[in-house]
């Protein structure tokens, strides 16, 4: 730098369109916010939103018994009918399916969440983010087909059983009513299985956030005011992994509730939700129904976020 | 002395917060410049509008003569250092420094040789190559700097540029900053909090309060002659006497302030000279600096801050003491807050 | 709590921890396993014999090709479109104050808070009211209604944690709109772009739920693989085929992993 510049010597970039544009929107904010949110909207606001409300419109028309046209007055006729008690039945066992579920994939999501969030480091964490990671994002339908093959009869657990002598307990298992089966693989226990491991991941990562968000100094703290491993365990850890927990089992629940994929493959002819969901507003035609039925795991599952809110749930997220 | 930056009844509102309300200045060309103030008193977003960073919304400003309202930032030929430097994470130390340059388009090699002189200018020759997150705070610092001044900007603002550095290096800075205006000549309007570094670099400063401008003048001048209490309080933590004080000598009833330097304390038996106030307390409070010890008395209904040469004498608290000024150190004040 | 060497794990805890880590995986090996298997009829464990021809089979089955071309074209043209509307969103939403700004936040969460079924039978019946025949657009719009929140997601983690200073230092230095984008906002983005981009693909790939509905006649490769499920014609092929899908989806997540760790 040499004497002092009173005037500019380098010249200012070339004037143009595009630059009195940028002006223009530079000036505005509000104008180039607009810009910005108006496609995306337009595709989420109309195509999604509209839809879903058309839905809801939808369960509150009705089905004419005769004729099978839809009559589009407003009646609360098909809400009834969710209460027949074959209706009823499928809502029972898609809440009771969903909760063991959840019960079963918090009690495994544990331990694992907890080594990796306690004692794994460096090299072995980001292993285990990525053993977690992988299942997850891994075709789903591929996951279901793994445990077709695997719950066959003629498949490895059958293998493994009759190997291990333990062939009579998984007779014994299959007789069982409700819950058993022909064979795993058309049973509800083999269903439970199958969702456990699809959704085991959604457990396992918000656990873990949980956990690793809980401050060593407080162990040291529980430590120092004289509680033993277990105790500190039971007050001080569990509490503060509850939000994880809650934020898991959101998934875990609301994915088991809406899903019809797993009990059509994995399972016997009695309807979860989502098979009702789908078989009425194919073959049956009545959309009112289904909708109707698509309600309930929407009205459930905002309980469910109410209740985890109360929780603190969404603060693990 | 053509001015370089004119503030003409400047109005910039959020919502029902009025960040500048009525400001009018004028910052000469080639002036170390300094807006002074606490937290929130416009001074920050005086120095945005300069920048182009946010528009008035009433009032007018004009950079070397021209209507700056409307121009955006890349169209004035002003630069800014800001608070958190600012530095583009994915460049290196020498393409931040030329992005001015080539935005201007200017050719590759001459982009580099005036990078470098640039760094040369802030005392980091040889750091092209570097990335930002591998340098120092103070040092991110001078990149900051080099990467404004490269591009010969008329005005340079720098947006309490030494707030993050420790004190060492935060006098050093003033220091070069200060001499590297003088070598330069481009006018630098410097905002800061901290009224001890304004004091020492600028060679004008404007005290802000609540959105506006409440004195605007060289140091000395704002120092020993504080026009109102805020400024009294606020610039050196003068003390502030009530408007019977300046009666007593017979001066026109009124707010005066009282640098804590000009007091005198003695014991309270000894004589006080006719020139001179005085009055008797109770040491509340003793700090000892060094050179200077700073004690706090309270008394006839006032607390009184006065600074004395420690002369290894030991005050104690609840000790009985006069202390005692020349009336000509009561500096007469608006009786604005 | 963050972890700390100095105490080691039980030894129980690590033993049930690597047993749910292999409980995750040994089913996916398993498929693997069974894309080699000589035996064409049943499930049968242990595979009697290994082989390699069944991948040569499944190259010849038009079927396949078809559905796999769909499931390709459809994740692409998702992908870009997810790509635009989400980077546009994001950009929109990352800083800005503006009423309505939480509910809009709201509607981006949406499409993969609520179970597919949902957004399926409300697609589907939106598409009736229109009276829009099923086609290859039909699904797209299905697929690209999540891929946009895949997308804006991650742009909206990045974009949020750009120092907006970045902007003004850029503008101060003489960039205007257009130039700044160019030489400052796009690296930033274009990492969390990329992966999401990825993500969306992967996700687009491998979607069936919705597409059942949204498919009419046609079938994407996942919708091949769930009509193989309900009615096997030749079950090794059909793993042939999962072991495909497990690679085309992987390869991408993977990617956009290590892609978004190397920001943070």
């Amino acid at each position: 730098m040499t004497a002092p510049v009173l005037a500019p010597t380098l010249a200012e970039p070339p004037d143009g369109v595009l630059r009195r544009l940028s002006d223009n929107l530079y000036l505005h904010p509000s104008l180039l916010l607009g810009l910005l949110l108006v496609p995306p909207l337009l595709w989420l606001g109309i195509v999604y939103v509209g839809s879903l409300l058309a839905l809801l419109i939808q369960s509150f028309y009705s089905v004419d018994e005769f004729s099978g046209m839809v009559r589009r007055e407003f009646t609360l006729a098909t809400y009834g009918e969710l209460l027949r008690p074959a209706n009823l039945d499928i809502i029972v066992r898609s809440v009771l399916m969903a909760a063991a579920v959840t019960a079963a994939a918090t009690v495994i999501a544990f331990p694992i969440a907890y080594y990796a969030a306690r004692y794994a480091t460096g090299a072995m964490k980001a292993f285990y983010y990525v053993a977690v990671m992988m299942p997850l994002w891994s075709s789903y339908l591929v996951k279901i087909y793994a445990w077709k093959l695997i719950l066959a009869k003629e498949g490895i657990i059958t293998w493994l059983a009759t190997r291990t002598g333990l062939g009579p307990v998984l007779d014994f298992v299959l007789a069982i009513p409700v819950i058993g089966g022909p064979s795993l693989s058309i049973s509800f226990l083999g269903m439970f299985v199958v969702f456990v491991y699809v959704w085991l991941p959604y457990m396992i990562l918000p656990v873990q956030a949980a956990l690793e968000r809980v401050p060593r100094s407080m162990i040291d703290a529980s430590a120092d005011l004289g509680a033993a491993p277990a105790p500190t365990f039971r007050h001080i850890v569990l509490p503060l992994a509850m939000p994880g927990i809650a934020a898991g089992s959101i998934f875990t629940f609301s994915l088991t509730l809406g899903d019809y994929i797993i009990p059509q493959i994995i399972g016997n002819s009695s309807f979860f939700i989502g098979q009702a969901v789908y078989a009425q507003q194919g073959t049956a035609g009545n959309i009112p129904l289904a909708a109707a039925f698509t309600v309930v795991p929407i009205i459930i599952m905002g309980a469910y976020l109410w209740a985890a809110k109360r929780l603190g749930a969404f603060d693990a997220l | 002395m053509p001015v370089a930056v004119r503030f003409t009844d400047v109005h910039r509102h959020f919502g029902t917060v009025r960040a500048v309300d009525g400001v009018t200045l004028d910052i000469a060309e080639g002036e170390f410049f300094a807006m002074l103030g606490p937290s929130g008193s416009g001074k920050t977003t005086c120095l945005r509008l300069i920048g182009g960073f946010e528009q008035p919304d009433r009032g007018g400003i004009e950079i070397f003569g021209r209507h700056a309202e409307g121009l955006p930032p890349y169209r004035r030929n002003v630069n800014t250092v800001f608070q958190d430097y600012a530095l583009f994470p994915h460049m290196t130390v020498g393409e931040n420094v030329a992005y001015g340059l080539m935005i201007r388009k200017q050719p590759r090699p001459m982009r580099e040789a005036r990078a470098s002189e640039a760094l040369a200018l802030v005392k980091l020759s040889g750091f092209e190559s570097r990335y930002p997150r591998q340098l120092s705070g103070g040092q991110r610092q001078r990149v900051a700097l080099a990467r404004a001044l490269v591009n010969e900007p008329r005005v340079l603002l720098l947006d309490e540029p030494l707030g993050a550095l420790d004190l060492k290096l935060r006098e050093e800075m003033q220091e070069e900053l200060k001499s590297l205006q003088r070598k330069l000549g481009i006018t630098f309007v410097f905002v800061t909090h901290d009224q001890g570094e304004a004091l020492a670099m600028a060679d004008r400063l404007a005290i802000f309060h609540a959105g506006r401008v409440v004195q605007i003048g060289a140091p000395a001048e704002v120092y020993e002659r504080p026009r109102t209490r805020f400024v009294a309080d606020f610039v050196g933590s003068a003390n502030v006497l009530p408007p019977e004080f300046a009666a007593q000598t017979g001066a026109a009833a009124g707010w005066t302030s009282l640098r804590p330097e000009k007091i005198r304390a003695t014991v309270p038996e000894q004589d006080f000279r006719n020139d001179e106030t005085s009055l008797i307390g109770t040491i509340a409070n003793v700090h000892y600096q060094g050179a200077l010890t700073r004690i706090t008395v309270a008394g006839e209904g006032l607390t009184l801050r006065a600074a004395v040469p420690s002369d290894g004498r030991t005050f104690a608290i609840g000790e009985r003491i006069r202390l005692s000024w020349p009336a000509s150190a009561m500096q007469p004040m608006d009786d604005d807050p | 709590m963050r972890s700390d060497p100095v105490e080691p794990a039980p030894l129980g805890l690590k033993i049930v921890a690597a047993a749910g880590l292999a409980f995750l995986h040994v089913p996916l090996a398993l498929i693997v396993l069974y894309a080699f298997t000589t035996e064409e009829k049943s499930y049968v464990f242990p595979p009697p014999g290994l082989t390699a021809r069944w991948f040569a089979i499944a190259a010849t089955r038009p079927d396949i090709w078809a559905a796999l071309t769909l499931s390709l074209k459809v994740a692409a043209v998702a992908t870009v479109l997810a790509l635009l509307l989400g980077t546009c969103a994001a950009a929109a939403l990352a800083r800005a104050r503006f009423f309505g700004r939480e509910a809009i936040s709201l509607l981006f969460v949406l499409p993969i808070a609520l179970p597919g079924i949902i957004t399926g039978i409300a697609l589907r019946s939106a598409f009736n009211i229109m009276e829009l025949d099923f086609s290859f657009w039909t699904i797209v719009l299905g697929h690209a209604t999540f891929c946009i929140v895949v997308v804006y997601n991650n742009a909206v983690a990045r974009l949020r944690r750009i120092s907006p200073n970045l902007i003004e230092a850029s503008m101060d230095l003489g960039a205007d709109g257009l130039a700044t984008l160019r030489h400052i906002l796009m690296p930033a983005l274009g990492g969390a772009l990329l992966a999401g981009g990825m993500l969306a693909f992967a996700l687009s790939f491998d979607e069936v739920i919705v597409t059942t509905f949204t498919a009419g006649q046609q079938s994407t490769l996942p919708i091949w693989m769930l009509t193989e499920l309900i009615r096997p014609r030749q079950r090794p092929v059909t793993n042939v085929v999962a072991v495909l899908v497990i690679a085309i989806t992987l390869l991408p997540i993977l990617a956009a992993y290590y892609l978004t760790r190397e920001d943070s």
